[in-house]
C-alpha cells in the first residue's frame, strides 16, 4: 500500500471475523462479575437498605457510599451527581449498592435479594413545565443552565416585519443502541488502579477516578479496549462504571468486570436530551428573515451532566446556517427525575436544527414561497454572520451545495410527479422536503482552549513511528484516519505507522473523541507532531520517506536509550475570537455545510412513512477517506431516520419503559432507502488534511427533511418527533375518509 | 431428555406442571439472560422427539406436527398454492434465523397475542391435538385460548398436531403492521379467509389472545354495505378489545384495522366501499 491511497480499516478485519476482544471478551484470571442494585423511586431519602436471605451474603463482596476513599462525586462538568446514592434518590435506576461474585447469575440474584426502601418525594417529568415548590431540587427553578444569544434589535425587527410566524417543535429523547453495551473491568496491579473498558474519553474516566477514589492519576491506569460504538453514550457514563468497577475491584482485591445487559444499558444510562423549541419569526413578504426570536428548553434529567455544553451548542445551532440580522436565542437546561440525559451525536444541535429547519417550511408554505427558494434567499453568505456574529468567509458557495442536492435529488421534477401521483393514487402519498443545516466542529467556543490537547508521535529505533493519542477507535475510523495523515505527513507507507492503544500511562492527553473533532483537530496535532519529529531529527520540512526513516534511525543511534518523540500541543487558529460571556464571535473554528433531500411515501391506511429516497450533500473540508466518510453520513441518515419516524422512548416516572430491542424499535436495512451521498470538499487549513467536523454533521439534517416531506406529502405541518403512524393518525384522521 | 410423545407426556405428568415444553426455543433465549423465574423452571427439551417433526398433506388436510419450523411451510410450494395465508405469516416471524428455528406449535402454546402464526392458522381453521397421559384430545384452536396466556391445554398435555383443512380457497389475505418491516412485533395483524366454508377473519395484537372476528364474519357473509372503513368500527369494537401499550394505540389498531379490512375487502365484494365506486 502506497501512501497516496487510502490504508484499509485497521482494525476492519478483526471486527469482521471475530478475533477482536472487546471487554465482555477479556480472560481476566480470578474475575469476579459485578452488578448494581438501583433505585425503584425516582426521588427521595433511603431509610434503609435490606438484604433478603435468599443468597449466602458471607459469598458476595458488596459495596456501598462508606467505600468511596474519596469524595462520593462523579467529577465532569460539575460534581452533583454521586458515584453511589447515599441519601437522595433523584431518579430511577440510580446505583445505590455494588456487588461482585465469581457468578454473573449470582450477581443478578443478588440484587434480586436487595431492597432499597425509599420515602418519597414529589419528582418532576415534564420539563416543559413550571415546578411546584415541593419539585424544587437545584436553585429555585430546577434551571440547571441559562444561556442567551442576542444579535440586533429583535422586538424592533419584529415589530416592523411584514409577517411573525410562530411555532412549537419538539424532539423525543434516543437510546444510542452501540452494538456494544456499556462494560468496564478493573484490577488492582500493585499499587495501581487499572481500569479498562468500553470508552471514548480516557481522561475523562482518569479525571472521575482520581477524585472519586483520591488518588494521584501516577496511581490509576485508564485503558480503553476495544469500543462497539458510542455515538456520545460512552463520552460520560463510563466514568461512573469505572469507578464502580474500581471500588468492587479494590474492596474484592480481585479483578471485577461489569459489562450491562442490555435492558439495563437502556434503562440506566444516558439518552438524547428531549427538547423543545419555540420560534417567533418576522419576515418580509419575499421570505426574507429578518427577526429570530428562539427558545430552546431541554430535559437535562436528574444530574448536570454535560447539559449545559449540549444546550450551549443548540442555542449556537438554533439560528441556523441563515444571514438574519435580529436574533435573540434562550435556552435553558431544566432538571427532572429522570435518568439523566448525556451526549448524543450531534450534542443538541439536531434538536434546535430540527424546530428550525421545520419552522421555515412552515414560513414558506404561508407566505406561498417554495422551500427551496426561501432558503436561497436566506443561507449566509460569505461575509454575512451567524446568530453569534461569527463571520463566515471560508469561501464555501452554500446556494452551489444547495442547488446541488436540489437538481442531484430532481426535487422540482419530483414535486411535478408526486403531484400527479397523488392526484391518482387512492391511499398513497408522496412528497419531498428538505432541510439546510450546519455543524460546528471541535469543542464550542475556547472549549478547545481549556482542553490543550497534547499528542505525541514516537520515532522508533527502526524508522517506523507511533501515534500517541487518547483519541479512541469506536467504529468511526479513527485510527485508519490518524495513519493516512501521518503517513501522507512523512511520506511513509502505511505499515510504518502504528496508532497506541489508548492508554494513559502511554499516551497524552490529545482529548475525548467527541465533537467532530478527531479528524480535523487531534488530526492537525499529528501532523503538527509529525512535523516536529521531523524537525527533531534535523531534517527539513521537505523531508519524506526513506530520508525519514533513516534519520529516525541515526537519531536512536547517536541517542543510544532516549525516546524521539514529535510533540504538538492545540494552538488556536489566529482567526478564531470568542467572548464566553457574551456569547458572541467564533463559536467554531469553522463549520461543515449541507443539504439533505428525502422523498417518503405515507400509506394512508396504516400511517406509515417509508423513506423512498435520500441525498445528502455536505461540505465537510477535504475528505480524508471517501469510504469512511461516507459511511459515517449513511450511519448518521439512518440514526436520523429512525429518530425521526421510529424510535420512541416511552417514559415513566422518568424511567425508559420500552428498554428492550424488541420495543424500542431502531430501522433495519429493509427502512432505509439508498442514500446518495455527495461531498463538496473545501480544505480548511487548521483541519488535520484539511478537513473539518463530519461525525455528527449527518445526524442534524434527516428529521427535518423527512417531516418536511411529509408535511409536503399531506399539507399537515408535523412539530414532533418521532412522527410515529400513531401520531399522525392524529393529523389526518379526519383529512381523509380513505 | 425424551425421545417419544410417550415419553414427554409422562414426564409432564410426573413434573405436576413444573415442566415446560420447549421446542425452538425461541422466546426463551430472548429472555433467558435477564429473567431470573426464567432460570428456576424446569424445562422439557423436546429436541430429540422426533414424532413431533415435519408436516404431511393427506386428501382433506394439512398435518403440521407440533416441531414443524415456519422455514418448513415456507419452503412447501403445496403451502404457497393451497394456503398462502401460513407461508405469509411465516415469512413475517422475526427474520429468517428465527424462522428456521421457531415452530408452529410452539408459536401456539406460547400464547402470545401477537403470535403471526397463529393468526393465520384461526383464520383456516386449525384444529389442536392435545395428546395427554390419558389419550388425545381435540381442540378447535378459535376456543383454545381462554385469557391473556391462559389456554386449554392441560399441564400433563402436549400439543402434538396442528390439523388444518384443505379447501377451495377464493381469497386469503395475510396483513402484518410492525414497527419496522422485519424483526417487528406486531401492532395490527389481520388475516381474512373465504372458501365454501364461509368468511374467517382472525386477529392479533388487538386483544388478550388471538381472536377470530365472529360479528366482522357476519357482517361480510349478509354483505352488509360497508361504505367508509369506519362503518367496520362497530364490529371490530364488539369482536376485539384493543389496548393502549408500548407498542401502539387502541385508536391507532382500530383504525387501522377497519382501513386494512376496508381496502383488502373493496377489490373483491361489490358491497364494500360501493358508495365511492357509484360516485
Amino acid at each position: 500500500m502506497c501512501a497516496d491511497q487510502p490504508p484499509l480499516r485497521t482494525e476492519g478485519l478483526s471486527k469482521l471475523t471475530g478475533a477482536e476482544r472487546f471487554v465482555d471478551d477479556l480472560a481476566i484470571e480470578g474475575c469476579l462479575w459485578g452488578m448494581t442494585a438501583r433505585s425503584p423511586l425516582p426521588r427521595g431519602k433511603i431509610r434503609e437498605i435490606r438484604y433478603g436471605n435468599g443468597v449466602d451474603w458471607s459469598e458476595f463482596v458488596v459495596v456501598d457510599h462508606n467505600d468511596i476513599p474519596g469524595p462520593n462525586q462523579i467529577r465532569l462538568l460539575e460534581l452533583d451527581q454521586p458515584v453511589l446514592a447515599s441519601d437522595q434518590i433523584r431518579h430511577i435506576h440510580e446505583a445505590v449498592v455494588l456487588v461482585a461474585h465469581p457468578s454473573r447469575e449470582m450477581c443478578r440474584r443478588a440484587v434480586d435479594q436487595i431492597e432499597i426502601i425509599i420515602d418519597p418525594e414529589p419528582g418532576i417529568f415534564d420539563f416543559r413545565v413550571t415546578p411546584r415548590e415541593d419539585q424544587i431540587q437545584h436553585g429555585t427553578d430546577n434551571v440547571l443552565s441559562d444561556l442567551g444569544i442576542c444579535k440586533g434589535d429583535v422586538e424592533a425587527a419584529l415589530a416592523s416585519a411584514d409577517h411573525v410566524i410562530e411555532g412549537v417543535y419538539e424532539t423525543g429523547a434516543q437510546e444510542h443502541v452501540y452494538i456494544e453495551n456499556q462494560g468496564m473491568a478493573a484490577w488492582v496491579d500493585g499499587d495501581v488502579i487499572v481500569v479498562q473498558g468500553s470508552m471514548q474519553c480516557p481522561y475523562y474516566v482518569l479525571n472521575s477516578l482520581t477524585h472519586a477514589l483520591d488518588r494521584d492519576e501516577s496511581k490509576i491506569r485508564v485503558v480503553q479496549a476495544p469500543t462497539g460504538g458510542g455515538f456520545g453514550g460512552k463520552e460520560d457514563y463510563p466514568s461512573n462504571l469505572a469507578i464502580h468497577a474500581a471500588l468492587l475491584a479494590m474492596k474484592a482485591k480481585q479483578p471485577v468486570k461489569i459489562i450491562y445487559d442490555r435492558s439495563e444499558d437502556m434503562a440506566a444510562t444516558t439518552k438524547r436530551h428531549p427538547a423543545r423549541v419555540r420560534h417567533r419569526t418576522g419576515v418580509t413578504s419575499d421570505g426574507r428573515l429578518v427577526a429570530q426570536d428562539i427558545e430552546m428548553v431541554i430535559d437535562a434529567g436528574a444530574y448536570i451532566t454535560l447539559s449545559p455544553v449540549v444546550l450551549s451548542r443548540g442555542i449556537i445551532h438554533a439560528g441556523g446556517p441563515y444571514a438574519c440580522d435580529n436574533v435573540r436565542i434562550s435556552g435553558r437546561a431544566m432538571l427532572t427525575n429522570s435518568v439523566p440525559y448525556g451526549a448524543f451525536r450531534g450534542f443538541g444541535a439536531p434538536q434546535s436544527l430540527f424546530a428550525l429547519e421545520r419552522h421555515l417550511d412552515v414560513i414558506a408554505r404561508q407566505l406561498g414561497i417554495d422551500p427551496v427558494e426561501i432558503r436561497r434567499r436566506n443561507l449566509v453568505r460569505d461575509g454575512q454572520s451567524t446568530a453569534t456574529g461569527q463571520v463566515i468567509n471560508d469561501g464555501t458557495d452554500r446556494i452551489e451545495l444547495l442547488e446541488l442536492a436540489v437538481a442531484q435529488s430532481g426535487y422540482t421534477q419530483k414535486q411535478a410527479a408526486h403531484t400527479e401521483f397523488n392526484a391518482s393514487s387512492q391511499f398513497m402519498r408522496r412528497g419531498i422536503g428538505l432541510a439546510t443545516f450546519f455543524h460546528g466542529g471541535g469543542f464550542t467556543g475556547s472549549g478547545e482552549d481549556y482542553l490543550k490537547s497534547k499528542l505525541h508521535v514516537l520515532g522508533k529505533p527502526d524508522g517506523s513511528i507511533e501515534i500517541l493519542a487518547a483519541s479512541t477507535e469506536m467504529g468511526q475510523g479513527a485510527q485508519t484516519i490518524f495513519i493516512s495523515l501521518a503517513s501522507n505527513r512523512l511520506g511513509l507507507e502505511h505499515s510504518d505507522v502504528v496508532v497506541a492503544t489508548p492508554d494513559t500511562f502511554r499516551v497524552p492527553n490529545s482529548g475525548p473523541t467527541v465533537a467532530s473533532r478527531t479528524a480535523m483537530v487531534v488530526g492537525r496535532l499529528i501532523e503538527r507532531a509529525c512535523d516536529d519529529l521531523r524537525k527533531q531529527c534535523g531534517l527539513k520540512d521537505d523531508a519524506r520517506g526513506e530520508s525519514v526513516r533513516h534519520a529516525i534511525r541515526q537519531w536512536h543511534v547517536t541517542h543510544p536509550g532516549e525516546t524521539l518523540l514529535g510533540r504538538a500541543q492545540y494552538e488556536r487558529p489566529p482567526h478564531v475570537q470568542w467572548d464566553e460571556k457574551t456569547y458572541k464571535g467564533d463559536a467554531y473554528g469553522t463549520f461543515a455545510w449541507g443539504t439533505y433531500v428525502a422523498e417518503v411515501e405515507i400509506d394512508l391506511r396504516t400511517y406509515q412513512c417509508r423513506v423512498l429516497d435520500f441525498h445528502a450533500v455536505q461540505e465537510v473540508g477535504t475528505v480524508l477517506n471517501e469510504t469512511l466518510a461516507t459511511g459515517q453520513i449513511q450511519g448518521g441518515v439512518v440514526q436520523g431516520i429512525g429518530w425521526a419516524l421510529l424510535e420512541e422512548c416511552v417514559m415513566e416516572q422518568g424511567a425508559f419503559k420500552n428498554c428492550q430491542l424488541t420495543n424500542y424499535i431502531i430501522p433495519t436495512a429493509q427502512d432505509v432507502p439508498t442514500i446518495h451521498v455527495t461531498f463538496l470538499e473545501n480544505p480548511y487549513e487548521h483541519g488535520g488534511g484539511g478537513s473539518k467536523g463530519i461525525g455528527e454533521l449527518p445526524m442534524d439534517g434527516p428529521a427535518p427533511a423527512i417531516l418536511n416531506a411529509i408535511a409536503d406529502a399531506l399539507g399537515i405541518e408535523p412539530n414532533r418527533i418521532p412522527l410515529t403512524p400513531e401520531r399522525l393518525m392524529e393529523h389526518v384522521l379526519d383529512d381523509h375518509a380513505c | 431428555m425424551p425421545t417419544s410423545v410417550s415419553e414427554a407426556v409422562s414426564m409432564l405428568d410426573t413434573s405436576r406442571g413444573k415442566a415446560l415444553p420447549i421446542a425452538g426455543g425461541t422466546d426463551l433465549l430472548a429472555y433467558w439472560p435477564e429473567r431470573l423465574d426464567a432460570r428456576d423452571k424446569t424445562y422439557l427439551d423436546l429436541s430429540g422427539v422426533d414424532e413431533l417433526c415435519g408436516h404431511t398433506w393427506t386428501d382433506d388436510e394439512l398435518i403440521m406436527r407440533a416441531r414443524t419450523t415456519f422455514w418448513e411451510i415456507v419452503c412447501d410450494q403445496r403451502a404457497t398454492a393451497e394456503m398462502r395465508l401460513l407461508v405469509e405469516a411465516a415469512r413475517t416471524v422475526g427474520a429468517i434465523q428465527i424462522q428456521t428455528r421457531g415452530t408452529w406449535g410452539g408459536n401456539i402454546v406460547n400464547a402470545s397475542p401477537a403470535a403471526d402464526g397463529v393468526l393465520a392458522l384461526m383464520a383456516l381453521d386449525a384444529t389442536l391435538e392435545l395428546t395427554g397421559v390419558e389419550g388425545t384430545e381435540e381442540v378447535q384452536l378459535d376456543e383454545f385460548y381462554l385469557g391473556y396466556k391462559q389456554m386449554k391445554r392441560r399441564e400433563d398435555q402436549l400439543l402434538t398436531r396442528i390439523r388444518i383443512p384443505r379447501r377451495a380457497y377464493t381469497f386469503q389475505s395475510f396483513t402484518k403492521i410492525g414497527t419496522r418491516k422485519a424483526q417487528a412485533i406486531t401492532k395490527v395483524g389481520l388475516a381474512i379467509a373465504k372458501s365454501d366454508s364461509g368468511w374467517r377473519i382472525a386477529a392479533n395484537s388487538m386483544a388478550p389472545t388471538v381472536k377470530r372476528c365472529p360479528d366482522l364474519e357476519r357482517m361480510l357473509e349478509d354483505e352488509t354495505p360497508i361504505r367508509n372503513p369506519t362503518d367496520f368500527l362497530p364490529a371490530i369494537r364488539a369482536d376485539v378489545s384493543p389496548i393502549d401499550d408500548i407498542r401502539s394505540t387502541a385508536a391507532y389498531r382500530e383504525h387501522v384495522m377497519a382501513r386494512v379490512l376496508f381496502h383488502e375487502l373493496a377489490p373483491l365484494c361489490p358491497w364494500v366501499g360501493a358508495k365511492s365506486k357509484s360516485e
